[in-house]
């Protein structure tokens, strides 16, 4: 059952993303062009993201577990850090340059060719620096 | 006059309540964080979520081959982008870096970190959309590399 809902989750992410257009990097760097042709529909698919999850977590909190019974998350994390402002900084400026980001990369891998996958094996690679330059010191302990 | 809305808004809100159903889903049916850089991040680095790795390479494979599918039945987006090979090289790198050393992206922070009023994720969200618009009024507008 958790092996299905894995699957059911990421074919729904999936097809999130194609429907809203957010696999076309042109429509996203659209809305980053606030000085030309600003397209305003990323607001739209982030608002509408944002209602089901909304209700998600005031479900939740009511909640000890998960409907299969697997622990709920545990409190978020309160530091705001050099880490965590300088690697948003990163992936905002990586973001709007190639008009991507990891969910819909992956899911326009299908059809996206040579650029779509270069930007996705650099984002890997990317993603496995950060294991060799960062990761090894001791995370700070979750509060 | 242009309409209000267009066609193009409201697939984004609908593709949008998906998105969200699909982190709800994930989070009321297993406890998880539906974050698509930490999930692929367990394949890159040596994060230890918790969770099996063959329920994130599930999850990965369904991200990647049902919007696959849905092309295939329903119509191929366009993938169009203003960034030439070398650019989408570098933005790529620095997303997935950036990622890491953020511990999230637009789905783990801006969706479901977000909805739970979490500091960190607002922080997150509202750095990379104003760097997001820096970089790219810059590059477009003032440098001209894109």
């Amino acid at each position: 059952m958790t092996r299905l809902i894995w699957t059911a989750s990421g074919a729904l992410f999936g097809l999130g993303l194609w429907l809203s257009g957010m696999t076309e990097p042109a429509r996203v760097q659209g809305w980053f062009d606030v000085a030309g042709a600003w397209d305003p529909t990323l607001a739209f698919v982030l608002t509408g993201a944002l209602i089901p999850m909304l209700v998600a977590w005031r479900v939740a909190a009511r909640r000890k577990r998960s409907f299969t019974g697997a622990p709920l998350p545990a409190a978020p994390e309160t530091q705001i850090d050099a880490k965590l402002v300088g690697g948003s900084a990163l992936f905002g400026f990586g973001w709007a340059l190639a008009g991507l980001c990891p969910g819909p990369a992956l899911a326009a891998l299908g059809w996206s060719g040579v650029p779509g996958f270069a930007f996705s094996a650099a984002m890997v690679a990317g993603m496995a620096l950060w294991n060799l330059i960062g990761a090894r010191r001791p995370r700070a302990v979750a509060a | 006059m242009p309409p209000l809305f267009t066609q193009t808004h409201l697939l984004g809100l609908a593709g949008g309540l998906m998105i969200g159903s699909a982190a709800a889903l994930l989070l009321l049916g297993n406890g998880r964080i539906l974050g698509a850089s930490g999930i692929l991040g367990r394949f890159a680095t040596r994060t230890t979520t918790g969770a099996d790795w063959r329920d994130h390479a599930a999850f990965v494979a369904a991200l990647v081959l049902v919007p696959g599918l849905a092309a295939l039945i329903w119509g191929v987006p366009q993938f169009e982008t203003l960034a030439p090979l070398p650019l989408l090289v570098v933005a790529g790198l620095a997303v997935g870096l950036g990622t890491r050393m953020a511990n999230g992206c637009t789905s783990g922070h801006g969706v479901v970190g977000m909805t739970r009023f979490s500091r960190r994720s607002i922080v997150a969200t509202l750095v990379s959309l104003a760097v997001g618009f820096v970089t790219f009024h810059l590059a477009h507008h003032v440098f001209g590399v894109l």
